[in-house]
């Protein structure tokens, strides 16, 4: 059978700089065609035109089966979205090609289209139009919509009344309704309330047992892991995995640990303080996952963190403390880690240079950006601090092995559910 | 579904064809997009679709009174209102349908950047939306025929041709405008001004006899000259230069062949510029 897909080396090209760039503006435009002839006369070299370039994708070869099920996963950056663009057609590749064998729709956000003055019974027509559907598959289809997306009270209502949640149904069930062979879907699932995102996992698992192809960009690792079974890696525009979805999984959490924003060895020596009379005490922070892997500033959640602390002692001291704190986006500290709640420490006086190391067995914050400030105390004074000394991002992981991440709170924690035993209720006889 | 079908996604450079075949097969989506237009364009306003006429007919008011009165522009027959109506009618549904269309792209960049269809739908879909508007205009020129004891001959039969006419010069303008405008959004500020000259390059206020006859052709250059000629003498009756009428029908023609071929070959860049 032949791939429905077929990716041969697929490359786009993007010039930076975006509408703004040199090129793009018709005085320059002008200005440039009116000086060619000029230039011609006093036989000037051409002006070189610098522009800077990069590749999102480069050579992206791969094939998809019929009904296969691919989640094609990557850092933001990594080219995912521009690969969805092109075999949407909303772009073209600059060298490369697809084959597409069959009727293809795609989703890179939901509601597409909506007009907030149009009301909800309009915007599934002029909306189901957009992704491609007939207006006769609409109306046949029309109570089926209404009844997924919840909404039937509001249908004459115009859509910029709706609240958020009932505009991404609307929307989302409008979507969940197409029917072609191949379904191209981007971070759609990332919207809408925790009931609904479940339904419409079930929707999406639905359409993948019914036999289409489906493509599917997610940072819902766990998401990606239920509903595909196959999965492709994208590296700095590059395909570095294909394979099942789970080894893809395993291959992006390993190659992100290695690959942050920063080193895993921040100088702290060097860092701005807000307190510029005090001595820079604190020189130099390293990061680790398990053992001596260096965390260069993505985790998994759930994931262990060693940190350790360098800084010297210029004369015997006993009393000294470190402390770590770990603030989220929105300034808040969710978790402090303190030398002082340590029970087993038992040192007398230090001199030199000392490496105190603060092991954290399971970081179980939800995933996010946290902000980790590092302070120095020598008995009840606050020697140094260091405010913004690392970034550090927490990852969606499969913290408690049912492949379903968490969306909210502040952190994760172990727990257990079960049911009691009573009398009288009983199991249904089988 | 559709076995054999086979499409091949690869870089696109230079000139392109219209693909009738995919147009033709989201006929539909073209159909959709225009009864979002209609349907969004006087939604919240107080007086509607009664802004359809009000236009035209407050500018013919003040053509009448300044151009008319004031000026002493006479009419080449008709009572000078019905004159400077006939012209308005086709008028504003042309510069109307040019500022839409030419802003079109930018004003539905979340469906270009979004999802793919033929992007010539946009702003043709704008230009069409705007019949509405003229017929409704139409009607009231109709309505003041009768008022002024006007009457309706068979040659306004024709009149379909003329409305084609300044669709196509329309839509031709705007297909190149608003592909133009994804790059330059000069475009937008330009647009309203040439709209403003483009009045008085068009006999609207006046009758094609004031111009001097060796400018006439020139004039005939502008497809709105001839649809605007044409308007009065299919409905208004009196003489028409088909010379001049035969030379805008050809350019309107040639500006929408153009406009399509314009866009077409900017259309791949939208993506990623817009």
């Amino acid at each position: 059978m032949k791939p429905i897909l077929e990716f041969c080396n697929v490359s786009k090209e993007y010039v930076l700089g975006g509408a703004t760039r040199r090129k793009d503006n018709l005085r320059e435009v002008l200005v440039r065609h009116l000086k060619k002839p000029l230039q011609a006369l006093t036989l000037k070299p051409k002006e070189p035109v610098r522009e800077e370039r990069f590749w999102a994708l480069r050579n992206i070869s791969f094939d998809v089966n019929p009904g296969d099920v691919i989640g094609i996963i990557g850092r933001n950056g990594a080219g995912k979205s521009t690969l969805l663009k092109i075999m949407s057609r909303i772009t073209d590749p600059t060298e490369g090609h697809i084959k597409v064998r069959g009727r293809l729709a795609s989703l890179l956000e939901v509601g597409t289209g909506f007009h907030p003055e149009l009301t909800g019974r309009e915007n599934i027509f002029l909306n189901g139009a957009i992704l491609g559907m007939r207006k006769a598959e609409i109306i046949s289809k029309f109570d089926e919509i209404v009844a997924f997306s919840e909404i039937e009270k509001f249908l004459g209502t115009p859509v910029k009344h709706y609240s958020s949640g009932m505009y991404v149904r609307l929307a989302f069930a409008v979507a969940a309704h197409l029917n072609p062979e191949i379904l191209v879907v981007d971070e759609v699932l990332a919207v809408g309330d925790m009931a609904f995102q479940k339904k419409c996992i079930g929707k999406m698992s639905d359409v993948s047992r019914g036999g289409r192809t489906v493509l599917f960009v997610s940072h819902n690792l766990a998401a990606v892991q239920n509903l595909c079974h196959r999965g492709v890696v994208l590296t700095h525009g590059q395909l570095s995995f294909n394979g099942t979805a789970k080894e893809a999984i395993d291959f992006y959490l390993h190659s992100v640990s290695g690959q942050g924003s920063h080193g895993h060895v921040i100088d702290l020596a060097n860092a701005p303080r807000t307190d510029l009379r005090r001595p820079r005490l604190l020189e130099k922070m390293e990061f680790y996952m398990d053992g001596s892997t260096p965390m260069n500033g993505n985790l998994p959640m759930g994931a262990p963190l060693k940190i350790r602390l360098h800084f010297p002692l210029s004369k015997p001291t006993g009393n000294f403390e470190i402390g770590i704190g770990f603030d989220n986006m929105f300034n808040q500290r969710v978790f402090t880690a303190h030398s002082c709640f340590e029970p087993d420490r038992s040192h007398g006086e230090r001199l030199g240079p000392q490496v105190f190391v603060c092991n954290i067995p399971s970081l179980t914050l939800v995933p996010g950006e946290y902000t980790v400030r590092v302070w120095m105390d020598i008995g009840v004074d606050e020697v140094d601090l260091v405010d913004d000394a690392a970034r550090i991002q927490v990852i969606e992981s499969d913290y408690y092995g049912t492949g379903r991440v968490p969306w909210n709170g502040a952190f994760v924690l172990k727990h257990h559910w079960y049911l009691e035993q009573t009398n009288g209720a009983s199991t249904p006889a089988v | 579904m559709n076995g054999s079908y086979e499409l091949v996604i690869k870089p696109r450079s230079g000139w392109q064809p219209i693909d009738w075949r995919e147009t033709v097969a989201h006929r539909e989506l073209l159909g959709f997009l225009i009864w979002r237009d209609i349907k969004i364009r006087y939604r919240q306003t107080f007086l509607g679709g009664l802004w359809a006429i009000l236009q035209p007919l407050i500018a013919m008011t003040i053509f009448t009174l300044v151009f008319n009165r004031l000026a002493g522009v006479k009419s080449d027959g008709p009572p000078y209102p019905l004159f400077a109506f006939a012209g308005l009618a086709p008028w504003t549904f042309f510069s109307n349908g040019v500022s839409m269309s030419s802003g079109s792209l930018v004003a539905n960049q979340q469906l270009v950047s979004k999802i793919y269809f033929p992007r010539i739908f946009i702003p043709i879909g704008a230009v069409a939306a705007l019949l509405v508007d003229l017929s409704f205009s139409l009607g009231l020129l109709f309505c003041m025929m009768i008022k002024y004891h006007w009457h309706l001959t068979y040659h306004a039969l024709l009149l379909p041709i003329f409305i084609l006419a300044a669709f196509l010069s329309a839509s031709g303008i705007g297909l190149a405008l608003s592909a133009l405008n994804v790059s330059f959004r000069d475009v937008k500020y330009a647009v309203p001004f040439l709209i403003q000259m483009g009045i008085f390059v068009t006999p609207v206020i006046y009758p094609i006899r004031y111009v001097p006859a060796r400018f006439q052709l020139l004039l005939g250059l502008n497809p709105m000259t001839g649809v605007v000629i044409g308007f009065r003498s299919v409905l208004l009756g009196g003489p028409a230069d088909w010379g001049l009428i035969w030379a805008s029908l050809a350019m309107s023609v040639v500006l929408f062949i153009s406009g399509l071929f314009i866009f077409r070959r900017m259309e791949r860049r939208f993506a990623d510029i817009i």
